[in-house]
């Protein structure tokens, strides 16, 4: 039994970071509410950095409910586009070069996106995971919680449905 | 609604910090229904491809749409926080084009305001999205 020689981990990492690096920075809005994603393997927790912008109530002071929603929903996105490509990315089949030079490939679109509010967000850093239920052909669902100091406590969470980009695209 | 109460609402709005960095502002407040407007903006957008806007900037102008449905209602003592928030996307923002909100508080209790809203870009007849909440009834009986 023989099996191919591991490649090295540097070209592994550089080449798994090139790729979410594209996908996330390619987005604008993304870019405007500042969110980056840390990677240990394929597992992805997006972080939203503070920042006075994203307040919504300036007497607590809190995150807006807007903001919250937005960073599960990208967090889902991002999620469940990351889940899509892993294997093309691993196997080589998808050139991370073009990715890179901003040619992305198509994004599961929202179809309904449900918010609960928890606790209301504090102005610090805040924390998002999203957890693939169902990812069919055509049609997923996920689940994401968001949370700030304390992993247990979540402030939010959401359950999305995604309509799947064709699979030649 | 009273003349005070509205501008206080509207000056409310006007003080949320990410109402202003998304270019939101509203266009009617009154009687537990809200309007606002949010002009079309490249940093916005959610699709590079295409540039439609994400779909997290239009929840954020729903959410806020909302709320300020809650706050002016007459049976409203006061502020408000969402419970929750379901958004059905039924289509994509025409790139260009601002997004309008609506939003009705049709229901409110001493502990609870339900609501509706709708988003719409220059097509009135075909909405790009519904949203539908609970938002909490701040200052009542505790």
């Amino acid at each position: 039994m023989t099996r191919r020689r591991p490649e090295p981990v540097q070209v592994i990492k550089q080449r798994r970071d090139s790729a979410l690096s594209a996908l996330v920075h390619g987005v604008p809005y993304i870019q405007f509410l500042g969110i980056e994603f840390d990677r240990r393997g394929d597992e992805l927790t997006a972080v939203l950095p503070f920042a006075d912008k994203l307040i919504g109530n300036p007497i607590l002071p809190a995150l807006h409910g807007g903001v919250t929603a937005a960073f599960l929903e990208v967090t889902a996105i991002i999620g469940l586009s990351w889940a899509y490509l892993w294997d093309d990315i691993e196997s080589g089949t998808l050139d991370v070069d073009q990715l890179v030079a901003g040619k992305l490939p198509r994004l599961p679109k929202t179809i309904d996106f449900t918010v609960d509010y928890l606790r209301s967000g504090l102005p610090r850093d805040a924390y998002a995971r999203a957890q693939i239920n169902r990812s069919g052909r055509r049609y997923a669902s996920v689940h994401v919680e968001a949370w700030q100091d304390n992993r247990h406590r979540a402030f939010a969470q959401g359950t999305g449905h995604f309509l799947m980009p064709p699979s030649d695209g | 609604m009273g003349a005070d109460k509205k501008a206080i609402a509207s000056q409310f709005i006007a003080a949320i910090p990410h109402a202003q960095a998304l270019g939101m502002e509203f266009t009617h407040i009154e009687g537990g229904r809200a309007e606002a407007r949010m002009p079309y903006d490249e940093r916005f957008v959610g699709d590079p491809k295409t540039g439609v806007m994400h779909g997290g900037a239009v929840s954020a102008l729903l959410d806020t749409t909302c709320g300020a449905a809650v706050m002016s209602h007459p049976a409203a003592p006061g502020g408000t926080a969402t419970i929750d928030l379901r958004i059905d996307y039924m289509r994509a923002a025409t790139p260009g084009q601002a997004i309008r909100t609506r939003a009705h508080c049709y229901r409110i209790t001493k502990s609870v305001a339900f609501v509706r809203a709708e988003a719409l870009d220059d097509d009135e007849d075909l909405p790009v999205a519904t949203a539908t909440g609970a938002f909490t009834v701040e200052g009542a009986r505790k």
